[in-house]
């Protein structure tokens, strides 16, 4: 099947066959990361700018390392010193990019949808690197090609989200991932970070930790952002802590094969104990390695490249 | 004497009672049960023949941005949009930069009412001074100003206690206050209904609960001091039962309704088009249906539009800083007469009550029927006409409409105002 998408969006309207094309291109482009020479010329001369309109260190440094992996030229868009501080709208700082000739735009940006909005007013690809609480694809997209290193097919596996899932774009993006690989997801946290609404998207909601976690293979945290938009949603990262931290005596409820995820950043001590994010079920370090590959797959694809010319055993040209 | 002679419509005015097919007669701007043949010579003739001929309709809830924001709307093209529309009588939002809180914006309005409105153009004023919530404007100022009734429109007075005085304050005057009813603490920053929607999209959740706080609210003051509130905009269902059960004790509330939370639900918003866009948020189906059921049954007294303006370019953005708000003028009749009629059990009549008799009688506004010795306030409207709204070829100034390019059954063909044509091909003859 040819991938016929010019963005990334979201996975909510990926179909799994897309998603699992993602996985296989991002396997295919892993290997090439291992060898001692890790560049493949399939992007060059070609432009790709991250517009990055919010913080970040993990995604950013991911796509521009994925970006360089394959040949591409990329500028990275620092808001604090652009036009947008002097009210430029995203639409004439998108089409200003457009005009300078980029062939892609990866953006990210704390309003949900302006992925979408771009994606209208632009003829070049557009990349979500996470809108708001809306999504984060690529990362829903490394955190289910993670799961299925370590547990191959994902059909039927007890997943479990914990923490903030509100204010969670990776949550959403993980949620239609993984409910699309056929995982039983429970979403964890307290009942003000885990609206009921959430079973709609055919998620198990609970806010009971231990039935949650038992005998789930895989344990995702996430964020719990109590400084900003989540406070008043619970009365302190004490409580929080003691009502679903994930420490040593709540991991043995685990399956004993299970593992532990995390997109980061990790708040050390509040939402999983220090010595488990260093521990040997964590695969947190893993997830950011692997965020290059299927970085490289997303830019590969979109940018026309087609998956076949991958697996054919030669080198992604 | 001039004399205007409507011949052959179907002439429906709810407040007479009247469905008929006839003819409108008009003597000096006012409605005359016949003319003499002499009169009949003179007189103007319209064929209408196949035409509704209902009195104007009359909107007591739209934003026509003068002073201050005119790149958005001015009178002038408001009151065009509204005679496009069918409206012959509207009721300005005092949310005007400077908000209208005293005489002297007041009366810029009217000013420019006369020198440009090509409707009849009606001010409110604000509850508070700069619509901040804090403290009383002056409402016999106001009132002696040419004010039909006190509102803070979006910045609905938080305080329970300021509220009171409001009602208290404004029954002295006779004003109705109007309220739009949202717990400011139960929405900050959400920007579409709370539910299983705003949970996909990752937009921040405006929970109908927010509404039905103050409606009650409402309704118990009302019911303490006696005082008229009319709630703008009701769109949750909760709400509807709060009014419904209200309305049963004799509590002198009144509410509306809009067009497009009749006709649309959240399920719109999944493209994140700012055309859909208000405040407060479309609803669910349940909510939608709700609404139906309350003006069905009289707890919702009238369809307003809540006609707001703003440019392609400040609509033009990322959906949370889009502003809320979308214009109806131009299509509330026909988009009614789909919801309601077409798709619902209304009665042709019923909808013309709602849009004419019902508004003007909250406000006590002199409008709104056809009877002799009324003013000759006409739509004309083809009810089967299907038509494609283009905003750019509407009159309003701006064009953020959530029907832009729709298919709508039903079009106004001419507006009258007291017994002048102002509106018909498709032209506005000012």
């Amino acid at each position: 099947m040819p991938w016929t998408r010019r963005h990334l969006l979201t996975l909510e309207e990926l179909s799994l066959a897309e998603i699992e094309q993602v996985h296989a291109t991002a396997a295919a482009f892993k290997r090439t990361l291992a060898r001692s020479v890790k560049k493949v010329p399939a992007l060059r001369g070609k432009t790709i700018v991250n517009l990055f309109l919010e913080p970040s260190t993990r995604t950013r440094m991911a796509f521009t390392m994925a970006a360089k992996r394959l040949s591409a030229d990329v500028i990275s868009f620092d808001s604090a010193s652009s036009s947008t501080t002097k009210g430029e709208t995203l639409r004439d700082t998108a089409q200003n990019i457009q005009a300078l000739q980029a062939d892609m735009i990866v953006i990210r940006h704390s309003a949900a949808g302006s992925p979408l909005y771009l994606s209208r007013i632009l003829n070049i690809p557009v990349i979500n690197a996470g809108d708001g609480a809306h999504e984060h694809p690529t990362q829903g997209l490394l955190d289910t090609f993670t799961m299925k290193e370590h547990l191959g097919k994902l059909k039927g596996r007890k997943v479990v989200i914990l923490g903030d899932i509100l204010f969670s774009r990776v949550a959403r993006s993980n949620i239609h991932a993984l409910t699309k690989l056929g995982a039983a997801v429970t979403l964890v946290g307290p009942s003000t970070l885990v609206p009921h609404w959430f079973t709609d998207l055919g998620v198990k909601v609970s806010h009971d930790l231990r039935s949650a976690l038992a005998d789930a293979e895989v344990v995702m945290l996430l964020r719990i952002q109590h400084e900003r938009q989540a406070s008043g949603h619970f009365p302190s990262l004490g409580e929080y802590t003691s009502m679903f931290g994930l420490n040593k005596t709540r991991a043995s409820w685990l399956n004993p094969k299970a593992i532990i995820m995390h997109p980061g950043p990790i708040n050390r001590g509040v939402e999983i104990d220090s010595e488990l994010a260093d521990g040997e079920r964590s695969v947190i370090l893993e997830q950011v390695t692997n965020g290059i590959a299927v970085r490289m797959a997303a830019l590969y694809l979109c940018s026309g490249g087609q998956p076949e010319h991958l697996y054919s055993g030669a080198d992604p040209k | 004497m001039s004399f205007l002679w409507i011949r052959s419509a179907r002439v429906i005015d709810p407040a007479a009672r009247r469905n008929a097919v006839g003819d409108l007669f008009v003597a000096d701007g006012r409605i005359v049960p016949s003319l003499s043949a002499a009169a009949k010579k003179a007189a103007q003739v319209i064929d209408a023949k196949g035409l509704v001929a209902c009195p104007g309709l009359v909107d007591i809830h739209v934003h026509f941005r003068e002073p201050g924001q005119t790149h958005k709307e001015t009178i002038a093209t408001g009151s065009r949009a509204a005679a496009a529309g069918g409206f012959t009588t509207v009721v300005c939002m005092p949310n005007t930069a400077p908000v209208a809180d005293n005489t002297g914006t007041i009366q810029s309005i009217t000013d420019a009412v006369r020198r440009d409105a090509v409707v009849k153009v009606l001010p409110t004023g604000c509850i508070t001074v700069g619509q901040k919530g804090a403290a009383l404007a002056p409402f016999g100022s106001l009132k002696r100003a040419g004010v039909v009734a006190l509102t803070d429109d979006g910045d609905c007075v938080q305080s329970n206690e300021l509220m009171r005085r409001a009602c208290e304050y404004a029954k002295m005057f006779d004003l109705p206050i109007m309220d739009h009813c949202q717990d400011a603490s139960l929405t900050q920053g959400a920007v579409m209904n709370e539910g299983t929607v705003s949970t996909r999209l990752g937009l921040r959740g405006w929970p109908s609960a927010a509404e039905d706080i103050i409606v009650a609210r409402n309704v118990i003051l009302s019911e303490y001091t006696g005082a008229h509130i009319h709630l703008q905009h009701i769109s949750s269902r909760y709400s509807v039962g709060i009014i419904r059960r209200a309305k049963t004790r004799g509590v002198k509330i009144t509410a509306e309704a809009t067009p497009h939370h009749l006709a649309l639900t959240e399920e719109s918003l999944t493209t994140y088009d700012t055309n859909f866009k208000m405040n407060p948020p479309l609803r669910t189906e349940a909510d939608r249906r709700a609404l139906l059921a309350g003006l069905r049954d009289g707890t919702l007294d009238c369809i307003s539009t809540d006609h707001a303006p703003h440019t392609d370019y400040e609509k033009d953005k990322e959906f949370d800083y889009a502003p809320n708000g979308i214009i109806g003028l131009e299509t509330a009749l026909a988009v009614s007469l789909d919801v309601l009629v077409r798709r619902g059990k209304f009665k042709l009549p019923e909808v013309i009550d709602l849009m004419t008799r019902r508004p003007a009688r909250i406000l006590g506004l002199p409008a709104g029927t056809l009877a002799a010795g009324a003013a000759a306030d006409v739509c004309l409207f083809d009810p089967a006409e299907s038509w494609t709204y283009d905003t750019k070829a509407g009159f309003s100034k701006s064009a953020n409409s959530p029907w832009q390019g729709q298919a709508l059954t039903g079009r106004v063909k001419t507006t009258i105002v007291d017994g002048r044509v102002v509106f018909t091909g498709g032209q506005i003859h000012a």
